[in-house]
């Protein structure tokens, strides 16, 4: 058997935030101190798990429907297409969100916020993207919540995103805010991303053909995970 | 598209403190069943730049079967055999100790670069609060010493010290593997 010569891998991601952003107070104890050592993709990280397939419930996309009465808050509908660094669909992959309910408050042991819970409303929610990389999620707005990282801080309104992409190398884990929020200049987890265009992309847009009548407010949410490299390479088989 | 355009990558955020009720519905700990004769426990501490433990991170694991074969459509090795209840990966948050643990089995010798055998290691990733962009590093295994020095990506660590953090030593019939985030003794990270 040969093994591989040259793999292609994926490219670099663009706008990540630095390990370390002091002002955001967690990153202190818990960035390393050394830079990342570069390593070429081999075939461990150009593979991934192909996770959750066949688990997701009819209504795990649908977070307004996951109790016995409806949530409190604004509905909303969240969609995108995840797409990769060539704008082709990621297809079939597991999307993965969580959030606060419309007061602010996550079903969590370690809020503390003293907003309350709502009994219909847990704030997690999966699906699988579809042919054109396009996932749904139906949701309330989640609030904006104090913290302690600093005298006075708020978090902008956010949904967390996890996405695994067709590789361990295109694992993602994100956060989509709203548009126009004015926590956004005081946020330092938002402000982690120094490139302003990068911080743009981490905002949805209104959109009002996703927008339902009578319903619910739409927004749209594109996700780019990284590309793959076009260095030629050989099968491991070959 | 055109083929050389690249589109810009959605940055990473930090996974937050506040993530457990909703990415462990399912049982990710163990990766076969403990009682496979060939099973083996992969456990250990994340600790920050203090020494304190991590005790709301979430660590996430992927490796090939036993055979060395990743269950992955970009590894069409049919002559290498594929176990139709190994998928390969694994997630469990950190408990209160900053502790974590996985039952899985031992992942075979898998092709590297340049027709170079990498020696068994599973692949890592550490989110957290505090973390903003997930942390990849390697585990490598203590009884596999010529495998692993002939391993492309441990040879590519100069620093003996910091290529011993990446292998896991042997205790109480498990394999201990401790992350250090930051500081003295910290833990190859790798830029994937």
């Amino acid at each position: 058997m040969r093994h591989e010569t040259t793999l292609a891998g994926y490219r670099s991601s663009s706008g990540d935030p630095d390990s370390l952003y002091p002002e955001y107070k967690s990153t202190r104890l818990r960035a390393p101190d050394r830079p990342l050592t570069i390593q070429p993709h081999t075939l461990s990280e150009i593979t991934g798990p192909a996770y959750g397939h066949g688990k997701i419930r009819e209504l795990d996309h649908d977070l307004t429907r996951q109790h016995d009465g409806e949530p409190l808050g604004e509905r909303i509908i969240v969609t995108g297409r995840v797409l990769d660094g060539d704008g082709r669909p990621v297809r079939n992959s597991l999307v993965e969100v969580w959030q606060a309910n419309a007061a602010g408050r996550y079903v969590h042991s370690g809020d503390r916020h003293p907003a309350p819970l709502d009994p219909n409303f847990t704030g997690a929610g999966r699906c699988l993207t579809d042919d054109d990389g396009r996932y749904r999620f139906v949701t309330v707005k989640p609030g904006a919540y104090p913290w302690g990282n600093h005298e006075n801080a708020w978090r902008p309104a956010h949904i967390h995103f996890s996405l695994f992409g067709p590789a361990f190398a295109t694992r993602l884990i994100t956060q989509m805010y709203f548009p126009g929020d004015p926590l956004f200049e005081y946020d330092p987890i938002f402000q982690s991303v120094r490139d302003p265009r990068a911080r743009e992309r981490l905002i949805s847009t209104f959109d009002l053909e996703t927008t339902e009548p009578e319903w619910a407010l739409g927004y749209n949410f594109d996700i780019i995970l990284r590309g793959r490299s076009s260095t030629p390479f050989e099968r491991p088989h070959e | 598209m055109s083929e050389n355009t690249s589109l810009e990558t959605a940055p990473s955020q930090t996974i937050g403190p506040f993530f457990h009720y909703a990415l462990f519905e399912e049982d990710l700990s163990e990766l076969v069943a403990p009682d496979r004769p060939d099973a083996i426990r992969v456990e250990g501490k994340i600790f920050d730049g203090a020494g304190a433990v991590v005790p709301d991170a979430m660590v996430e694991i992927w490796q090939a079967n036993p055979a060395g074969r990743y269950r992955h459509p970009e590894d069409d090795r049919d002559e290498v055999p594929l176990d139709e209840n190994f998928l390969g990966f694994g997630r469990v948050p950190t408990d209160e100790n900053g502790g974590f643990s996985f039952v899985t089995v031992k992942p075979g010798v898998v092709p590297g670069p340049d027709g170079v055998s990498q020696a068994p290691h599973i692949l890592v990733s550490i989110f957290a609060r505090g973390v903003l962009k997930r942390l990849a590093t390697r585990i490598y295994f203590p009884d596999e010493d010529e495998a692993n020095e002939h391993d492309p990506v441990l040879a590519s660590i100069e620093d003996p010290e910091q290529r011993s953090t990446l292998v896991a030593r042997s205790e109480d019939g498990a394999f201990r593997f401790d992350i250090r985030l930051q500081g003295e003794k910290e833990t190859v990270f790798f830029d994937v």
